[in-house]
């Protein structure tokens, strides 16, 4: 390239694609798509919480007695196997940066056992839930529920709507998680072939981006669905 | 978006945060604060959020003005979704 050239153009390649001057800029592009496709994620799964707030408004008392009956330990196992998930990440992200390819690979790994994990626990507490027939359906029974919570009036069609919402938005989330592994298995296909350089990793830094994301809707699903109410009962 | 590389430190100290925070939050609910369980569970819930957002992705150290103000709308349009539909169904009477 002559030094003399008015306008800079930088040579051509994955990480520099012939309709962006320079790489920064297609970086830059990259990563606004994905935040604005985070940005209907926010909405897709808003409509969710939007029906679980007026539901919990309408039958608190539902709510609080489908709550106690998850299983907080597995919840909060769960929720530190997503962080976890979260840091691995992060690190690979990082180690992209440097150009670092086998220990991309290897955090590429980790997140993907992190994601199997989750879903395993959660697969775990639903099959709990399906021998309690708390799965809302012809079978549905919440006998137990009253039995062991005197203390709240109990209506079985109301506690179905609340087992409806939490089956609906952790297995939408669960939904979410397998999208997430099988986008990271893809990435660890081409972090091995050394497709990602210090040059060109936004792949990476975007499956990294969708991996937070699903992690950030745990962290509100967590409390809003086992922490309602936990304190004694009078 | 300038290439901004972060101390491995650095990572797992926010790692470590939202391990203690998860921690706490699952403590706190049994402890009964009246209606502010509730509001504790959230705002410990919005701080993690932050944690992730701001320093796993990076949006503290990211130049670009147009990723924040695609975060914001979102983040705006969601409270319009909840908090419009609660003024209705919190002000109107059930027969």
């Amino acid at each position: 390239m002559l030094s003399d050239s008015p306008i800079a153009v930088e040579e051509h390649g994955p990480e520099l694609l012939h309709h962006f001057a320079n790489a920064e800029q297609q970086r830059d592009a990259a990563s606004l798509g994905m935040w604005l496709f985070l940005a209907t994620e926010v909405m897709f799964f808003g409509g969710m919480f939007c029906a679980y707030l007026i539901y919990r408004y309408w039958y608190y008392n539902e709510f609080a007695a489908g709550s106690r009956s998850l299983d907080i330990y597995l919840g909060t196992i769960n929720t530190a196997v997503l962080i976890c998930s979260s840091l691995t990440v992060a690190l690979g992200v990082r180690a992209a940066q440097m150009g670092k390819r086998k220990l991309l690979v290897i955090l590429l790994l980790l997140t993907i056992v992190f994601g199997f994990a989750f879903l395993g626990i959660k697969g775990v507490e639903w099959y709990n839930k399906y021998k309690e027939h708390h799965i809302p359906g012809p079978s549905f029974n919440v006998d137990d529920l009253v039995r062991d919570y005197p203390q709240i009036h109990i209506d079985p069609r109301h506690e179905q709507i609340y087992f409806s919402l939490y089956f609906a938005m952790t297995g939408l989330h669960a939904l979410h998680m397998i999208i997430g592994v099988g986008i990271f298995a893809f990435l660890t296909f081409y972090a091995w072939k050394g497709r990602y350089t210090p040059k060109y990793y936004t792949p990476v830094e975007l499956g990294g981006l969708y991996w937070h994301f699903v992690d950030i809707v745990w962290i509100y699903l967590f409390p809003l669905l086992y922490l309602i109410d936990r304190k004694p009962l009078r | 978006m300038s290439v901004h590389i972060m101390s491995t430190k650095f990572y797992y100290t926010i790692w470590i945060a939202l391990l203690c925070l998860t921690v706490v939050t699952a403590a706190v609910s049994f402890v009964d604060l009246g209606p502010f369980n509730t509001i504790v569970a959230l705002v410990i819930a919005t701080i993690k959020a932050l944690l992730v957002v701001l320093f796993f992705m990076h949006v503290k150290y990211t130049s670009e003005k147009l990723t924040k103000i695609v975060i914001v709308s979102a983040i705006f349009w969601l409270f319009l979704l909840l908090a419009l539909s609660m003024a209705d169904y919190a002000t109107r009477l059930l027969s």
